[in-house]
């Protein structure tokens, strides 16, 4: 067996890995590493493949229901919508490259969430994102959002893939670590899903897709280690993507998947090559072989080392059944993509790789999988926040409603959604914009509706409560439109592991999401893990994203946040405490970070959410918004902004509005309804133990309440438009015509 | 009324306008794929929006030099009614179909949003079922959607009664001169417009002001 080099103990600390793995490594082996097998190990043991120091905790999260066809563990979850059908749908992080290459990094982040979803059999139908900028005046923010935006643009708009919805926060704890994490959604027939594990020996094993570069060499690397000084020169790490070919490797895969020929298959993510034979020939339980010289190569004088750890984008592994070669062949030529079979699975267990007739790589699989590190990091749980929060109760609330609603947090995102194509594959029923984007299963009734959550500075405050919030949040969108909530996958991002302060966020935050999945009957069917997001030690609020899907049976029987006709009476559905701790209130007005996160009642949670989710499908209602940052004033300027109606608030709330207005109490939702109808749903209310109270009536052009002054929808919409588009715009090119 | 729609290898609103032709004429349209040399017999060819080749030059360079684009230039000389959307308004003048060519945005970014449309001329083959002056919506979903020829061609375009889509005053999405959105060929069988018609036939996704538009063609070719 021949090695490139020896192994000394600086190149194995360069690879990332500590002496106890080394040693751990010698032992599997029965014998030192050479380069090649070193370079395999320090992939698939990172972070960013094993899930080392998380993988203990994971198993924590419930992950079953009737209607979940796939758990985590795929290269996407699958849950039964009904009449045979299937979503499919994975969250994944792209933060480290996207800080250091925002466009490229941003767009291989949508081409490597776009193949997880049809590498299950799955047609992408919608795509979603959850992005985190550092501080507006921070100087690389603007760049970052102009190349993210356009990355994401880029890449889902040439895919013909609508780009949906999203959200976005602007933090100080993002400036050295932006979190760029995309959502993508597919649909399949439920018994039509394909696998990745490679079952039996004997099988052919094909490389379909783009050839093989020197691109993106130890990206899994990169994304298991902090940022420093020098980041930028880790440049050449980033892959760059090519949306045209993903789109023929998508039509060829799915004309494959028509036909009987495949065993198994997965993308070429992260580690490249080794990470989609490992771990295909691992769930299968079997070995595999690889000759190299048989890898569609892109430059010539690729050494095994490269080819092993590239990470070029557009590529797929897939065993085939023997004597289907010819058949794929055909649909692969016919889509202008390269195809090789490069190897065959076998009944040894190892991975052998060959390249110019000689073993570079021996293996045993269970070494790069089930034998890779789980560790149980030393954790501290960090304190729970819950400061006196004062706040000046003089100040007029339509000035602060005002300020607030042209903030860099509550202000419009036109500017970013009008540059992602959302329209396409016409069956986008609710815009960007929305509490859920709604898009049609095509040629049906139905329609799912989709939504990505999370508060991270709850999160901060209490990780626990904010985690459980970011779940409800999502399930209360979901609710919101009219849809059942079905499942959701979960995007962890956090500082370095290694701290037990960061170890204890995570715990704690993997513990909300627990107790908020199984109260509210949302099972995690997929996820990712993204650690390290740390600049020279700074770590970024602690921010596990939820992307939550849920089921319309009737697409006609759906709700949006617009008010559509004067008259309407406005009703609040849920209790009002006034909770201010954490509140964007506080933050933007009185330039305090404090008190405790709201806290959420499950239960209570649930039976609103039923409510009102009910009365969406009846028939009832079609207006509601939920509640959620900024509070009860600000969800009632966006309904009227959308909508061109005002409100006339004639609840008496002029002994203690600031609380009532801009509290964040959770498990709340406005509901607008003919005037005739109101008796009866605060009545019905009462009875189901829901809190219904009247709040105010649709009508004229501005926001009124008694003894506290008014505000024009005009004026509103003017601050709601304005402040994006302004930031940004110093980052335009002047028009040449 | 018999249709077909061409597609390229990155053609992405092919399923669009094949459900938009099947729901109007109540006919499946013939998906034609870019390298066959020859088109079925039919009255209309649609050429779909998407990126055709990836467009990561000039778009529609690649795909105005495909196998099929030779019978469909062919056969529109001799009449063929040919309606390319956005990106397929980007082929038919890179295949010399229709004058200018499309550009950049103006603001070099690309943009999706409805556009308020005016119908400038309603004596076409495609616009028959809407008013002269009459104010549309329909949305626009392009990079490369800034219209361009000379000041002769465009008055050209304009005095003989071509341009059949303009963008509403102080809505022109991307610069186009003149705010053109949609022009026809000298002999009137070829549509080019940036907007997405297909995108707007079912009151569902927001409106149904693209349906006239194949209600012209079937009313004209049936």
């Amino acid at each position: 067996m021949t090695g490139e080099s020896t192994v000394t103990p600086e190149i194995v600390r360069e690879h990332g890995l500590s002496d106890e793995e080394y040693g751990r490594i010698e032992t599997l082996l029965g014998r030192s590493p050479n380069l090649v097998e070193l370079g395999v190990f320090s992939v698939m043991w990172s972070e960013h493949c094993s899930y080392k120091s998380t993988r203990a905790h994971l198993r924590r999260l419930p992950t079953k229901a009737p209607w979940v066809l796939q758990g985590p563990g795929e290269n996407a979850g699958v849950i039964d919508i009904g009449d045979g059908d299937a979503a499919v749908f994975k969250m994944e992080s792209h933060n480290h490259p996207s800080f250091i290459e925002p466009y490229q990094g941003a767009a291989t982040g949508v081409g490597g969430i776009m193949r997880d979803v049809f590498t299950m059999g799955a047609r992408p139908i919608a795509m979603m994102n959850a992005l985190r900028f550092g501080a507006p005046e921070h100087e690389k923010t603007r760049h970052l959002v102009a190349g993210v935006v356009a990355g994401i643009g880029g890449y889902g708009n040439c895919m013909g893939v609508p780009t949906v919805g999203g959200e976005l926060n602007f933090h100080r704890s993002y400036n050295g670590n932006i979190l760029v994490n995309a959502m993508c959604i597919g649909l399949a027939r439920a018994d039509r899903i394909f696998l990745s594990a490679a079952k039996g020996a004997g099988n052919p094993v094909v490389y379909v897709g783009s050839k093989t570069g020197r691109d993106g060499i130890h990206g899994a690397t990169m994304a298991s280690a902090e940022f420093s000084e020098d980041s930028r020169e880790k440049r050449p790490t980033v892959q760059v993507g090519d949306p045209f070919t993903e789109k023929l490797l998508l039509e060829a895969c799915l004309e494959l998947m028509e036909t009987d020929a495949i065993i198994a298959i997965q993308d070429m993510g992260a580690a490249g090559l080794t990470s989609s034979s490992a771990e295909m020939a691992s769930k299968g339980g079997s070995g595999i072989e690889l000759d190299l010289d048989r890898v569609p190569q892109r430059e010539t004088g690729m050494t095994a080392y490269e080819m092993l750890l590239s990470e070029s984008q557009e590529r797929m592994l897939a065993v085939l059944k023997p004597g289907c070669e010819d058949q794929a062949e055909r649909i692969f030529r016919k889509w202008e993509l390269d195809f090789a079979v490069i190897g065959a699975t076998t009944d040894t267990g190892r991975m052998v790789v060959r390249h110019q007739a000689r073993i570079v790589a021996d293996i045993p699989v269970h070494a790069l999988s089930e034998e890779a590190p789980v560790y149980q990091r030393p954790l501290v749980r960090p304190p729970v926040q819950s400061d006196e929060s004062s706040f000046d109760p003089s100040r007029p609330v339509f000035d602060a409603l005002l300020k607030l609603i042209g903030s860099p947090d509550l202000c419009s995102r036109r500017w970013i959604w009008e540059q992602y194509d959302w329209s396409v594959m016409a069956d986008t029923v609710q815009w960007p914009g929305g509490d859920a984007a709604v898009v049609r299963v095509h040629g049906t009734n139905k329609a799912l509706a989709i939504t990505t959550d999370v508060t991270p500075r709850y999160c901060k405050a209490d990780p626990f409560e904010g985690a459980k919030q970011a779940v409800a949040e999502a399930w209360r969108n979901l609710s919101a439109v009219g849809a059942q909530p079905l499942a959701i996958t979960d995007n962890l991002n956090f500082g370095n592991p290694e701290k037990p302060g960061i170890m204890g966020e995570i715990s704690a935050c993997i513990d909300g999401i627990a107790a908020a999945c199984r109260a509210l009957e949302f099972p995690v069917i997929s996820g990712n893990c993204s650690l390290y997001n740390e600049t020279k030690g700074e770590g970024i609020l602690p921010t596990p994203a939820i992307g939550g899907v849920g089921l319309l049976r009737d697409v006609h029987r759906m709700a949006t946040f617009a008010i559509k006709r004067e008259g309407d009476a406005i009703l609040l559905v849920g209790e009002t405490k006034g909770h201010l701790g954490q509140s964007l209130y506080l933050r933007e007005i009185e330039k305090a970070e404090s008190g405790a996160a709201p806290p959420v009642d499950l239960e209570c949670e649930r039976r609103n959410g039923d409510f009102v989710r009910a009365l969406v499908e009846s028939g009832a209602v079609d207006t509601v918004h939920d509640l959620s940052d900024g509070g009860l004033l600000i969800a009632l300027a966006e309904m009227a902004m959308a909508g061109g109606i005002g409100v006339s608030i004639t609840r008496d709330i002029q002994r203690d509005p600031i609380p009532f207005f801009f509290g964040e109490d959770q498990g709340r939702y406005l509901v607008a309804t003919r005037r005739s109808e109101a008796e009866r749903l605060i009545r019905d209310g009462r009875e189901a133990g829901v809190t219904v109270d009247f709040l105010g009536i649709a009508c004229g052009d501005k926001i009124e309440a008694m003894g506290l002054g008014a505000i024009s929808v005009a004026a509103l919409r003017r601050a709601h438009e304005e402040w994006l588009p302004a930031y940004m715009g110093a980052e335009e090119l002047t028009p040449t015509n | 009324m018999k249709s077909a729609v061409v597609v390229f290898p990155a053609s992405n609103c092919d399923r669009d306008a094949a459900v938009a032709l099947e729901q109007v004429t109540g006919q499946k349209p013939t998906m034609v794929w870019h390298a066959d040399t020859e088109l079925p017999d039919v009255d209309l060819v649609v050429l779909p929006g998407g990126f055709a080749h990836g467009d990561y030059l000039r778009c529609g360079a690649m795909a105005a030099l495909s196998a099929i684009m030779r019978d469909i230039k062919a056969k529109a000389e001799k009449g063929l009614t040919v309606l390319g959307i956005c990106n397929g308004f980007q082929v038919l003048t890179e295949a010399g179909m229709l004058p200018g060519a499309l550009m950049r945005n103006a603001r070099l970014k690309f943009v999706c949003r409805p556009v308020g449309i005016d119908v400038q001329e309603s004596q076409s083959l495609f616009s028959r079922k809407y008013e002269s002056g009459q104010r549309i919506t329909l949305p626009v979903a392009n990079g490369v959607g800034n219209y361009f020829a000379d000041d002769e061609t465009l008055d050209r375009l304009e005095g003989e009664g071509r341009v059949v889509f303009r963008y509403a005053e102080s809505d022109n999405p991307n610069g186009s001169m003149r705010s053109i959105a949609g022009i026809l060929n000298q002999k009137r069988n070829v549509l080019g417009l940036m907007p997405h018609p297909e995108r707007v036939c079912d009151p569902l996704l927001g409106g149904t002001d693209g349906r006239p538009l194949f209600e012209s063609l079937l009313e004209s070719l049936s």
